[in-house]
């Protein structure tokens, strides 16, 4: 009997183990679904390269390459923005603040995860649209760099708390060792400390970019929302997430352009699972 | 801290992050369950009245004020977008069918199918203003020039007698049956054989009222929407048809009087002609006290 108990809880317990493996396989199959339906009206290479995106004319123009290359560009901004400090702000948490201050900074990077994106978005875009507008004296300020600049705030917290992770795990031996050689703690940080850190930084890094580009609200209130190629970082742009956020809601299910918002969907799914991968293989290979 | 412990750490985001998508994804099937099964078929004394975003403050407005003069009888008003209301009229799952536009022919034919017959009603009219910056020194302007505008091929203020500034179009999401209107009558000017598009540049914003706020702090900007959305902000501008006619402002006397060009009906469609409570609901509509309803929320009565 008790053995009988044992083995249904272990069964249990497996199978909340394999859940979420489940779901994820559920959910991918049901974007593949839905999303492979869109091939009947376009080909693959037409809808990846396609430069037009008017889902609703008749027949409706469905390419997405503005789309990916609009994703692209505020990650890529948002990227080269955040990168720099979420890595110097972590260096400086793990290696050089005192006790209380790094207490303080923590918390303080805590607070700005909990922010909701919605209320970033808005803050973006009665501050920073105006300023953007004036500062580079463009047509508009709904631009690809004020949703990089939002979405860098987004991206911090994550980069930073795992970059730090990824500091402090490094062997106090190493340390040591560059200051008994007589390193400056510069010197030490530099040459020892952040390249024995760097596949955990490499994975913080991308885990980042993970969350950037799976963002939506706040892209979706101040980047312009204009499906055109960008040709460069203070255009408006049209990212893969607000596309399907804003035109879900009225796609008339069972249409060509309610099977390309979820083909867009497939091509969200790839990018992030590539970039967890990724993330993945870095921390892996720290580890070994 | 050992390497172990951070691996933990970098797995609780990785999670948060699926978990994130897999909301995403179930709130999108959750709607989709709720568009087919939330508004289930009415009973005696209620009905579900339900479709286009325009025009949903309007029938809430109107059922509130039909609620209080009969206590006995529910009204449920929704929006969607009238192509949601189409789609539930069809589905038999909501009784009147809000619509900025007419229904369109493979509606009818999937009706038809369903057993349903999709009858007109005619309840009001809605201008659509063109809007401008008031520091703007255009303030009329063609329906040729508009279709240029909002097509691309004019760029530039100094083309359309303004200043040397490069214009930035603000239009609707493609959900919005007011970017549907606007397209079909300015930009494609009711040929259905046009292929007129929207400049791949436009701004698409998610409400008219996101539109007024940008306008209202962007010199260079020209929008659309709703009449009722114009305020000391925003400047409206004059439209005439063609060159060699009267420039029309958009107020609600030349809406009324057919004078001004870019204005469109709205309808409520029933299945067949309307009986019972839903004939009463149609009937308080088009009545004194439904049409000043009308008015009341900034669009055009019909019946004066």
């Amino acid at each position: 009997m008790r053995k009988f108990k044992e083995f249904i809880i272990e069964k249990l317990i497996l199978f909340c183990g394999l859940a979420s493996i489940l779901f994820v396989v559920l959910i991918f199959l049901f974007l593949l679904k839905e999303g492979l339906a869109v091939l009947k009206t376009v080909s693959p290479f037409g809808f990846l390269s396609g430069k037009s995106w008017y889902p609703i004319s008749d027949p409706p123009q469905l390419g997405i390459l503005p789309l990916i290359l609009g994703s692209l560009m505020v990650t890529a901004g948002a990227a080269l923005i955040s990168i720099p400090i979420g890595v110097a702000c972590a260096v400086y948490i793990a290696e050089v603040a005192p006790a209380k201050t790094k207490e303080i900074l923590k918390a303080g990077i805590e607070l700005l995860a909990a922010i909701p994106s919605v209320v970033l978005g808005f803050i973006g875009m009665v501050t920073l649209v105006p300023l953007i507008k004036n500062l580079f004296h463009l047509p508009t300020g709904l631009t690809a760099l004020s949703g990089s600049i939002m979405l860098a705030f987004m991206a911090m917290p994550t980069i930073v708390s795992i970059a730090e992770d990824a500091l402090y795990s490094v062997p106090k031996s190493y340390k040591e060792g560059a200051f008994a050689l007589g390193a400056t703690h510069w010197e030490t940080i530099w040459r020892v400390m952040l390249p024995a850190a760097s596949s955990g930084i490499l994975a913080a890094v991308m885990l980042g970019i993970g969350r950037v580009i799976g963002e939506t609200m706040a892209v979706m209130m101040i980047t312009g929302n204009a499906a055109v190629i960008p040709n460069s970082i203070l255009v408006p742009v049209r990212t893969l997430t607000a596309t399907i956020a804003a035109e879900m809601g009225e796609a008339v299910v069972g249409s060509e352009h309610f099977f390309a918002l979820f083909a867009v969907g497939i091509v969200l799914f790839i990018i992030s699972f590539f970039i967890n991968v990724t993330a993945d293989l870095f921390l892996h290979k720290r580890q070994s | 801290m050992t390497p172990g412990a951070n691996r933990n750490c970098a797995g609780v985001v990785y999670v948060h992050k699926e978990d994130n998508m897999l909301r995403k994804f179930a709130l999108a099937s959750i709607m989709l369950i709720a568009l087919n099964t939330a508004f289930a078929a009415s009973n005696k004394n209620s009905i579900q009245v339900k479709g286009s975003d325009t025009m949903v403050n309007l029938g809430q407005a109107w059922a509130e004020k039909y609620m209080e003069k009969n206590p006995t009888d529910f009204v449920a008003v929704t929006g969607g977008g009238s192509g949601t209301g189409f789609s539930s009229l069809i589905s038999g799952t909501c009784d009147i069918a809000m619509s900025s536009r007419n229904i369109k022919e493979k509606e009818v034919a999937l009706a038809k199918q369903k057993g349903i017959n999709p009858n007109e009603i005619k309840v009001a009219l809605d201008g659509l203003a063109v809007v401008v910056n008031p520091a703007n020194p255009v303030s009329r302007l063609t329906l040729d020039q508009l279709a240029g505008i909002f097509t691309g091929r004019i760029s530039n203020w100094k083309e359309a007698g303004g200043k040397d500034e490069k214009i930035v179009i603000l239009s609707r999401e493609v959900n919005s049956g007011t970017h549907v209107y606007f397209k079909e009558h300015v930009l494609r000017r009711n040929d259905p054989n046009s292929k007129e598009e929207f400049a791949p540049g436009a701004l698409m914003l998610s409400s008219s009222q996101a539109i007024a706020d940008e306008l209202a702090q962007n010199s260079s900007a020209i929008g659309y929407y709703g009449m009722g959305y114009i305020s000391a902000k925003q400047k409206a501008v004059a439209v005439a048809k063609d060159d060699k006619s009267e420039y029309v402002e958009p107020k609600i006397e030349n809406v009324v009087n057919g004078k001004y060009p870019i204005s469109r009906p709205l309808f409520l469609y029933t299945n067949g002609v309307p009986q019972g409570l839903v004939k009463k609901f149609v009937d308080f509509t088009l009545s004194k006290e439904g049409q000043d309803i009308v008015l009341a929320t900034d669009f055009v009565p019909i019946n004066r």
